[in-house]
C-alpha cells in the first residue's frame, strides 16, 4: 500500500466532490490502488481475460443466445441418434444441474438427495400417465401436479436443513437418496411391500423391473412424439428456466440466497428469514428436477431404478462444479463437456484429436512465460523426428506399425511416433515410463522441467498410440475424460463461468 | 420513554454466568455506551438484544413490546440492527447488494413476482436500490459511485466497518448496535467514527447503543455510559462518572490502582 494515508479528508477539511460513476484518472484519498487491482482482478490475463471481458459486454439476453443458439440449430443438422445422445441428454442434464445450481452454488446447501426429486418426477408422472398404472392424465394436468409435489417433497427433505449443515446435511440427503432408490425397486405390491392404508398393496414402481410404457407427454392434446419434439421441448424449458433464474438472481430472493451462503447469521441478523429461504431454495430445485423427471420418463417411456442412482448424482455435481458455481450459464457449457466428451470419445479418430488437443493446450496454459511453451513443442515435434529417424535406421521393426482410420493427423503421425508391429510388451513398459516421467515432472522446476517434459510428451503419444487407442471405447475414454477436467479445473479453478470466491480477507 | 429495555436479564453459559441480572434502557435519541474489560458480556448482551442468544431468564422490550425469544430476523424487522466486532460483510458480494441485501424484511416482492418480472416486483428493486444509494451517500465518497459493484472483499478495513453501518441502516431499523465501531481504526479515523455516530443520531435520526473500547469515542460521544463487568452493571451515568467510578477503575487496572485513585 502506498504510504500516503488512506483518508486525508479529515474531520476539518471540507468533503471532497463525489466522483463520477468511471473513475477516469488517479484520484489522491480514495483507495485507488484497492480500486485498480480490482480491475486487473477482473480481466485477468491472456486468452481467458480476453474471453471474459467480451463475455461480460455482452447483455443477457445475447449471452443466452450465444448459449443455446447453437442447440437450437443442431436438431436440423444431425441424425435422431446423435440428436439423443449428444443433444437431449445434454439439456436435460444442464436443466437438472440448473435447478441443483440453485441449492449448491446459490443457497450453499450440500444436497446429495438431488436426483431422488428427478426420479420422483418420472415415477410420479409414470404412476398418473401410462399403461403400467393404466391412468393416462394429460400433460397440463399431471405436469403441474408432478411440480407441486416434488416440490413439497423438496420443502420437507429441506426441513432438515434448518438443524443441519454442510457435511451432516450431506449425509442426510445421501440417505434420502438411497431410501428413494430402495423404495422404488420393492414398492411392486409384491410379498415384502407395505399395505397402504385404504388401498392395501398397490404395484407402484414395478420394482427393479421398472416403470413401464409411460405415455409421451400430451399437452392439450398435442403429443410430443419424436425425439426432435422433446429436444426442442427440454431446450424452450431450459431457456426459460435460465431467464426466470436470473431475474430471481437479480431479485431480493437471489440476494438473500447468496448472503446466506456468504454468512447465514449476518443474513439472520439482517432481517432475512434465513430458514424459509433454505426450504425455498429447496423447493425450487426439486421443482426443476420434478419436471425435469417428467421429460426423462416420457422420452425414455419409462423409468427404472438403476436410471436415478448417484452414478447420475456425480455426472450432475460434475457439471454444475465445471461450470461454476453459482453460474446460470456454466451449467449448459458444463453439460456439453461432461455429456458429450464422453460420447465424443467413442470415435478414435476423434479421441485422437482431443488427445493431441488437450496435450498442446495443457502445455500452452501451464508453461509460462509463453516462449517456453512453444519451445516444449517445437522440442517435442523435433525430438520425434529425430527418435523416428535414428530408429528407423537402426530397427525397421520399430516404425511397421500403422494407423488405421486416423486421416492427415493420423498419416503425419506415422512419421513421427514410433509404431513397433507388436507394441503390446514394449508398451507396457512405456506406459510405466510415462508415470515414472509424470511424477519426476511434478519436482523439477525451470528448466528442468522443459528438458524432462518433452520426452514425457513424446512417450505419452507413443503410449496412446500404441496401447490407450485401442481400448477408446473403454477404459480410456474415461481416463481421457478425467484428464480434461483435471486440464479444466487447473485453468478455471472455480468452474468455466465461476468467479474465484475470496473466503477470508 | 425507554426505546429498549432489558429487565433483569440473565445468560449462563453452561455454569458461567455472562450477564447477571442486568437491568438496561436506552431512551428514543439517546446514544448509549456500554464498556467494559474484555470477557465482561457486553457483545453477549448485543446477541441477547438480537436475538441469536435468548436470555434463560428477564426480559427485552423494544417500543414497549417484548422481542426477547424471537427469531432475529424479526428483532431486525421490528427496528433494531446491528454491526459486528468481527466483520461479517457479505464478502463476496458487491458493496451495492450487501446493502440491498439488507432490505429484504421490509420487502414483499416473492420469488414469483421477480420470475416473471412483475410490476410490484420491479418497482420495489427500483426502491430499494435507490434506498441503498441514500444510505451509502451518508458515507460520502467512500462508498459512492465506482465502488458500488466492487466486491466487499476489496474494501479497506475501514470502508468495510463503514459498509457494515451502511447495511445496518438499509434494515430501516429505529435503534443501531454498534459493536466497536472504531476497533482497528488509526487516530484520524477514529475521529471520524466518533462525528459519524453523532451524525448518525443528528441527521439521521437512530438511537444508537455501541460498545466501544477507545475512551476518547466514549466520551466524545455518549449522552450515557454503562459499565459492565463479569456480566454485573457496575457503573452507570455520564461519562466523568462512570469514568471516576472506583469499581470501574478496578475493573479495568486491579484493585490497587482502584484504592490509590480514591
Amino acid at each position: 500500500m502506498s504510504p500516503v494515508p488512506e483518508d486525508l479528508t479529515g474531520p476539518g477539511l471540507p468533503e471532497p466532490p463525489v466522483p463520477p460513476d468511471e473513475p477516469d484518472g488517479p484520484r489522491v484519498g480514495t483507495d485507488e490502488w484497492v480500486a485498480e487491482h480490482e480491475q486487473r482482478r477482473e480481466t485477468g490475463k491472456g486468452l481467458t481475460g480476453v474471453i471474459a471481458r467480451v463475455w461480460n459486454r455482452i447483455p443477457p439476453p445475447g449471452r443466452l443466445l450465444v448459449l443455446l443458439g447453437p442447440f437450437a440449430i443442431f436438431p436440423f443438422v444431425t441424425s435422431e441418434g446423435n440428436l439423443f445422445r449428444y443433444g437431449l441428454i445434454t439439456i436435460i442434464y444442464a436443466l437438472l444441474a440448473t435447478g441443483l445450481n440453485v441449492v449448491v452454488g446459490f443457497a450453499g446447501l450440500l444436497d446429495l438427495g438431488y436426483v431422488a426429486f428427478f426420479g420422483f418426477g418420472a415415477y410420479l408422472y409414470g404412476i398418473m400417465a401410462s399403461g403400467h398404472s393404466g391412468h393416462h392424465l394429460q400433460a397440463e394436468l399431471a405436469v403441474p401436479i408432478v411440480v407441486a409435489s416434488t416440490a413439497l417433497l423438496g420443502l420437507l427433505l429441506g426441513l432438515t436443513s434448518w438443524r443441519l449443515l454442510g457435511d451432516y446435511l450431506a449425509i442426510v440427503t445421501l440417505f434420502f437418496l438411497q431410501a428413494f432408490v430402495i423404495f422404488v425397486n420393492n414398492a411392486n405390491g409384491g410379498l415384502n411391500d407395505f399395505s397402504y392404508p385404504f388401498v392395501g398393496k398397490v404395484d407402484l414402481t414395478g420394482g427393479a423391473n421398472g416403470l413401464d410404457q409411460i405415455d409421451p407427454l400430451n399437452w392439450f392434446g398435442l403429443k410430443i412424439t419424436t425425439t426432435r419434439g422433446y429436444y426442442l421441448y427440454t431446450l424452450i424449458a431450459l431457456a426459460l428456466v435460465m431467464t426466470m433464474l436470473y431475474f430471481v438472481n437479480q431479485s431480493r430472493t437471489g440476494r438473500a440466497w447468496r448472503a446466506l451462503r456468504e454468512d447465514p447469521l449476518a443474513a439472520e441478523a439482517m432481517s432475512t428469514p434465513v430458514n424459509r429461504l433454505k426450504l425455498l431454495a429447496f423447493m425450487f430445485g426439486a421443482g426443476v428436477a420434478g419436471f425435469t423427471g417428467t421429460i426423462f420418463g416420457a422420452v425414455q417411456s419409462g423409468a427404472f431404478p438403476g436410471d436415478y442412482d448417484v452414478g447420475l448424482l456425480i455426472t450432475i455435481y460434475a457439471i454444475v462444479i465445471l461450470g461454476g458455481l453459482g453460474s446460470i450459464g456454466g451449467v449448459v457449457i458444463g453439460a456439453l463437456i461432461v455429456n458429450g466428451a464422453p460420447e465424443l470419445l467413442r470415435s478414435s479418430a476423434n479421441a485422437r484429436f482431443l488427445f493431441y488437443g488437450v496435450l498442446v493446450l495443457a502445455v500452452l496454459v501451464a508453461m509460462r512465460p509463453w516462449y517456453r511453451a512453444l519451445i516444449v513443442l517445437a522440442g517435442t515435434v523435433v525430438f520425434g523426428l529425430a527418435v523416428h529417424a535414428i530408429v528407423a535406421a537402426t530397427w525397421s521393426r520399430g516404425t511397421d506399425g500403422h494407423i488405421e482410420g486416423g486421416g492427415a493427423l493420423g498419416r503425419a503421425l506415422e512419421h513421427w511416433v514410433l509404431l513397433p508391429a507388436n507394441p503390446q510388451r514394449i508398451a507396457g513398459w512405456a506406459y510405466f515410463a510415462l508415470i515414472c516421467a509424470a511424477l519426476v515432472l511434478t519436482v523439477v522446476r525451470g528448466w528442468w522441467r522443459v528438458v524432462v517434459l518433452i520426452p514425457t510428451l513424446y512417450l505419452a503419444s507413443f503410449v496412446w498410440e500404441n496401447k490407450l487407442v485401442e481400448q477408446v471405447s473403454g477404459a480410456t475414454r474415461l481416463i481421457l475424460l478425467g484428464a480434461l477436467l483435471v486440464v479444466i479445473m487447473n485453468v478455471r479453478p472455480a468452474g468455466i463461468f465461476g468467479t474465484a470466491r475470496v473466503e477470508v480477507v | 420513554m425507554a426505546l429498549l429495555e432489558l429487565r433483569e436479564v440473565t445468560k449462563d453459559f453452561g455454569g458461567l454466568r455472562v450477564v447477571d441480572h442486568l437491568d438496561l434502557h436506552v431512551n428514543e435519541g439517546e446514544i448509549v455506551s456500554v464498556i467494559g474489560p474484555n470477557g465482561a458480556g457486553k457483545t453477549t448482551v448485543f446477541n441477547l438484544i438480537t436475538g441469536i442468544f435468548h436470555p434463560d431468564s428477564g426480559e427485552i422490550r423494544f417500543e414497549d413490546q417484548k422481542i426477547s425469544g424471537l427469531p432475529p430476523h424479526s428483532i431486525t424487522n421490528r427496528g433494531v440492527a446491528r454491526t459486528f466486532q468481527t466483520l461479517r460483510l457479505f464478502l463476496n458480494m458487491t458493496v451495492m447488494e450487501n446493502v440491498m441485501a439488507a432490505a429484504y424484511g421490509h420487502t414483499k416482492g416473492t420469488m414469483v413476482e421477480s420470475m416473471l418480472q412483475l410490476p410490484r416486483a420491479r418497482r420495489e428493486e427500483r426502491r430499494i436500490r435507490a434506498l441503498a444509494e441514500e444510505k451509502l451517500a451518508f458515507f460520502g465518497q467512500r462508498l459512492a459511485g465506482y465502488r458500488y459493484d466492487q466486491p466487499a472483499y476489496s474494501l479497506s478495513y475501514a470502508n468495510r466497518r463503514r459498509l457494515e453501518i451502511a447495511r445496518a441502516m438499509a434494515t430501516d431499523a429505529r435503534l443501531l448496535l454498534l459493536d466497536e465501531p472504531a476497533a482497528g481504526m488509526n487516530p484520524n479515523e477514529t475521529h471520524e467514527v466518533t462525528e459519524l455516530i453523532a451524525r448518525l443520531r443528528d441527521d439521521a435520526d437512530y438511537t444508537i447503543l455501541v460498545i466501544e473500547h477507545d475512551m476518547h469515542v466514549v466520551e466524545g460521544i455518549s449522552d450515557r455510559v454503562v459499565a459492565l463487568d463479569h456480566g454485573l452493571k457496575i457503573a452507570e451515568g455520564s461519562f466523568n462518572e462512570v469514568a471516576t467510578h472506583p469499581l470501574v477503575i478496578e475493573a479495568y487496572l486491579g484493585m490497587r490502582a482502584a484504592e490509590e485513585a480514591v
